[in-house]
């Protein structure tokens, strides 16, 4: 396990060190002079030295990146251009919006994709498998911030039943907040519910038709017993790491949805950032991403070795 | 032969057999059409007794296995009858089927590797059946599972009972599973191919602990096997299938020393016999290839592979007859069986 | 469409026959035969839609705006400038399909030659993995954002950013797909008859993986649709006053109350396009499955 580990925590900081190369070499790509970009509203030559010399932009590119990762490590992304805020304290604001509107979608999109996969893969040939491979089939085809736009429209600006937009963090109005984000939560989570119940229920089906299930069935358990015991926590490892490789996509429709219900998040710092050719905002959401993308995936592993023994206890004799 | 002795008594004391299988026949249905994989097949094991059943791959005889117990996938069609001390379990209740899996009827199947659940110990997965069958508590389940793993020989039971089928080696698992098997006493022990994955010094461990089970607790093992090396080291009595159909039945030392059908003949000299050919004679083999099992009722399903093949067996099914001396209680189907003695009888069986 | 006239090499002598009983299954499929159906109409509108389409998609008309639909002369309605809906959902679709196509040919230029690689040669694998990993480090909304960043929004940007977030799977199923046929006796007996690696690739490896990447191009092709109408409903692709259902969409939200068909039909559109790609990919990849002729 210790090597297992330890293998991906090597692969992990690895990728995360190239992506931070590619950041920086964006960064470098840049049209124009960085000064400038850096400069914000004071573009007097001097000030323009000024900013050279802080970011080391009269150094060999080595030693810029060695500068950059050593600033980025203490959370120091540079100022926004435009609003002249440090994008550190913008991030502080943004990310928790962020992260509690993926979080809600992926619990919803968890519960609903693998309960629908498990019926789908139980009730094989019956009715209830045509109408969740159906709804799955739409919900993968959906364009989810169309649908966005048509719960805006339908559910709260006709009916009124949710605010069309807006925000209330957590700690100050708990329920306020959930009235807030659970429709845009619900939205982000269709495209995810979609493939976790794909995957569930193909996962489920080879779990179902495998010869230790076969055994679970010739020691005469209960078919609930055997489908909870013996075939969906084998198929819950398949989820698990599903869940780790959609986060790209989750985060991308986070900045979408975020856009149409107005949530004052992440995405909708990105998006605002590249109209305002905002470019440092605009490194460090891509930094940012990249890292938590690398990280959860790490996590991910770690879990991954928890649910399934074979990985936990490689390497001990048998 | 004691043995044979022994099956012939017991058969005889208890008059009905523990298992009782009559025109058994299965079909599924495919993409293709109906294939008819079991074609009237009958079977009884009396109690204590051991059965090897043999044939080729896709003979069958793992299709009759799974029937015993319901355990085929819906797309199956079983007609016929599987009585259990006069239980019909054909057709029978899915809850009454889930009381005689496991306690009554146990199974063990060739892929020890892929026959027990990867995420949980082997405890759990021996306890399981413990906990359904016998309403143990959880804790009563584990100690019962250490005393199983002790029983089937596996050495420091009391740690092995924490390990995850990876941890162990082939041979172990499928002690496991044998543990897992008899944790309820059933009554019909079904083995499938159960030392076909395993190595040959690994198998005779587990002929072994089989033997055992029914020397000491009088388990009714029916041993399913396309290794005639396996049925003459275990079993009492033999019974070969072909295509779907029983097409001869023996007790084991008659049938290695005379076997009525050609298909038998054919097996039995396509295998190598200890000390008889000693590298110098060739293995004969059959010619052409087990035929796609569809239904034929009016032909031998051989004829087209047999030498001595003629118009009467392509238009008449052979049925299952007693042949040789009636004593033996030697079956066969076929309308020309071989004439005399293939070898002279030898020592065949353990 | 194409789709249909790719050949399908398969191990052995049952090659041909193969082929035919993929085709047969298909046509034995109601989902996959209404799917073809529904993408041959849309790629033969698409194609045409530049002379077919009723209306110059930016003719603007202030006398007529908002016009709902079954108007005489506007079949779905107008938008706030008077604009012709249905002639820029036709054109608008011809957008999506060049954009989805293109981000797919991308990935596969890129990913199945890497995949190969990565399957074949044990060396390379270690490094593609890594390369992969990276890839999907950058999902494509971001991707698209430091490309428009970089070089501004644009279709081709969308197509580009759409396609490199798409390697990391192709390259994938590419890999194992070729670990299969590696194993196989076929490619094994030409590895020992003496034929380059390169041979082996072309003539063995890559013919037998085209099934996979068939099936890879249909799941692809649709996630590439989705993602062209977000990228252009946020302003990342295709840029206004194109037609592109993204912007359509974009647009309409801002008077969505006033003329909900404007902000109904473009997304009915696109989730008809992406629909009909997943129900023909599911089709496909059970009639190529071949268990399915197993019971």
């Amino acid at each position: 396990m210790a090597r297992y580990l330890l293998t991906r925590a090597w692969h992990s900081a690895l990728t995360l060190l190239l992506s931070t190369v590619v950041v920086f070499l964006g960064v470098r790509a840049l049209p124009g002079d960085p000064a400038l970009a850096l400069a914000g509203e004071d573009r007097s030559p001097e000030a323009l030295e000024a900013i050279r010399h802080h970011y080391g932009l009269d150094q060999p590119l080595p030693i810029q990146f060695a500068q950059y990762v050593g600033r980025v490590a203490q959370g120091d992304f540079g100022v926004s251009i435009r609003t002249g805020i440090p994008v550190s304290s913008m991030l502080t604001t943004a990310l928790p919006v962020t992260v509690e509107l993926s979080l809600l979608a992926i619990l919803l999109a968890a519960a609903l994709g693998v309960g629908a996969g498990v019926l789908a893969a139980v009730r094989r040939g019956r009715p209830a498998e045509w109408l969740a491979n159906g709804l799955a089939l739409v919900g993968l085809s959906v364009p989810h911030f169309w649908l966005g736009l048509l719960a805006i429209l339908y559910l709260s600006v006709a009916a009124g039943l949710f605010p069309a937009s807006g925000f209330v963090p957590l700690l100050q109005d708990p329920a306020g907040n959930l009235h807030h984000i659970v429709l845009p939560a619900v939205i982000l989570g269709t495209g995810l519910a979609a493939i976790i119940m794909r995957q569930t229920r193909s996962a489920m089906l080879e779990a179902l038709s495998s010869d230790h299930v076969r055994t679970a069935k010739a020691k005469g358990l209960r078919p609930r017993a055997v489908i909870t015991r013996h075939a969906l926590r084998n198929s819950l490892i398949v989820v698990v790491t599903i869940v780790g490789l959609q986060l790209g996509g989750l985060i991308s429709g986070a900045v979408v949805t975020e856009q149409i219900f107005g949530l004052p998040g992440f995405g909708k710092m990105t998006i605002d950032a590249v109209f305002q050719r905002d470019y440092p905002v605009i490194q460090a959401v891509v930094l940012l991403t990249a890292t938590a993308y690398i990280v959860i995936n790490f996590l991910v592993d770690l879990l991954y070795s928890v649910i399934d023994p074979r990985i936990r206890v490689t390497g001990e004799p048998a | 032969m004691t043995t044979v002795e022994r099956a012939a008594a017991s058969s005889a004391a208890v008059g009905t057999p523990v298992l009782d299988v009559r025109d058994l026949s299965v079909s599924f249905t495919t993409e293709g059409g109906t294939v008819s994989a079991v074609d009237r097949v009958n079977l009884d094991l009396a109690s204590g007794e051991i059965v090897g059943m043999v044939g080729e791959s896709g003979c069958g005889k793992s299709v009759t296995a799974m029937s015993i117990a319901g355990l085929l996938p819906d797309s199956a069609r079983v007609s016929g009858s599987v009585r259990l001390e006069g239980t019909e379990l054909v057709g029978a209740r899915e809850s009454v089927l889930r009381r005689v899996r496991g306690k009554e009827i146990a199974y063990i199947f060739q892929e020890p590797m892929t026959s027990l659940n990867p995420v949980l110990t082997v405890g759990r997965q021996i306890g399981e059946v413990l906990q359904v069958h016998e309403r143990m508590s959880k804790r009563a389940a584990r100690a019962r599972a250490v005393e199983l793993l002790s029983l089937v020989g596996i050495p420091s039971a009391a740690k092995r009972v924490d390990n995850y089928p990876h941890q162990l080696s082939g041979g172990m698992r499928q002690r496991v599973m044998i543990a897992m098997a008899v944790a309820c006493g059933p009554k019909v022990l079904v083995a499938d191919e159960p030392t076909t994955a395993l190595d040959v010094t690994v198998q005779a461990g587990i002929l072994q602990v089989l033997r055992d089970l029914r020397d000491r607790l009088g388990t009714t093992i029916l041993v399913i096997t396309h290794d005639l090396g396996v049925i003459a080291d275990i079993a009492d009595r033999v019974v070969v299938m072909y295509a779907g159909r029983v097409v001869e039945q023996a007790p084991v030392t008659d049938l290695f020393a005379h076997p009525y059908h050609r298909y038998t003949a054919g097996l039995l000299a396509a295998s190598p016999t200890p000390g008889k050919h000693a590298g110098t004679e060739r293995l004969q083999e059959i010619p052409g290839l087990v035929p796609v099992l569809s239904i034929q009722p009016d032909a031998c399903t051989f004829a087209d592979r047999c030498p001595a093949a003629d118009a009467r067996c392509r238009e008449a099914a052979p049925p299952l007859e007693a042949v040789g001396t009636a004593v033996t209680d030697h079956l066969a189907a076929c309308w020309h069986p071989c004439p005399a003695p293939r070898t002279q009888p030898q020592e065949t069986t353990a | 469409m194409t789709v249909l006239s790719v050949p399908m090499a398969e191990a052995g002598p049952a090659g041909i026959s193969r082929r035919t009983r993929v085709l047969r299954r298909l046509r034995r499929n109601p989902l996959a035969v209404v799917s073809f159906v529904v993408l041959a109409l849309a790629a033969v509108v698409a194609l045409l839609s530049p002379w077919i389409a009723p209306h110059d998609v930016q003719q603007t008309d202030f006398a007529h705006t908002f016009s709902p639909p079954g108007t005489p002369g506007h079949l779905l309605g107008t938008d706030d400038l008077g604009r012709d809906v249905l002639s820029r959902i036709m054109l608008g679709a011809r957008a999506s399909l060049l954009v989805a196509l293109l981000a797919v040919a991308t990935s596969l230029i890129i990913g199945v030659p890497l995949g190969l690689a990565a399957g074949y040669f044990r060396s390379w694998d270690a490094v593609i993995s890594r390369f992969t990993d990276l890839l999907l480090a950058f999902p494509f909304l971001i991707m698209a954002v430091g490309l428009a960043a970089i070089r501004g929004a644009s279709l081709t940007n969308a197509a580009v950013a759409i396609g490199i977030a798409q390697i990391p799977g192709v390259i994938r199923v590419v890999r194992s797909d070729t670990l299969r046929l590696k194993a196989l006796d076929f490619v094994a007996a030409a590895v020992v008859d003496g034929a380059s690696d390169l041979w082996v690739l072309a003539k063995h490896v890559l013919p037998n993986a085209t099934s996979v990447i068939l099936v890879q191009a249909t799941v692809a092709i649709p996630a590439a649709i989705l993602g062209e109408a977000v990228l252009s409903f946020l302003g990342l692709g295709i840029q206004p006053p194109a037609p592109s259902l993204g912007t359509m969409l974009a647009s309409a939200q801002q008077f969505a109350a006033r003329a909900p068909w404007a902000a109904v039909l473009p997304g009915v559109v696109i989730m008809g396009l992406a629909l009909a790609f997943n129900v023909f990919g599911d089709a496909l990849r059970d009639a190529l499955d071949p268990k399915g002729d197993r019971r």
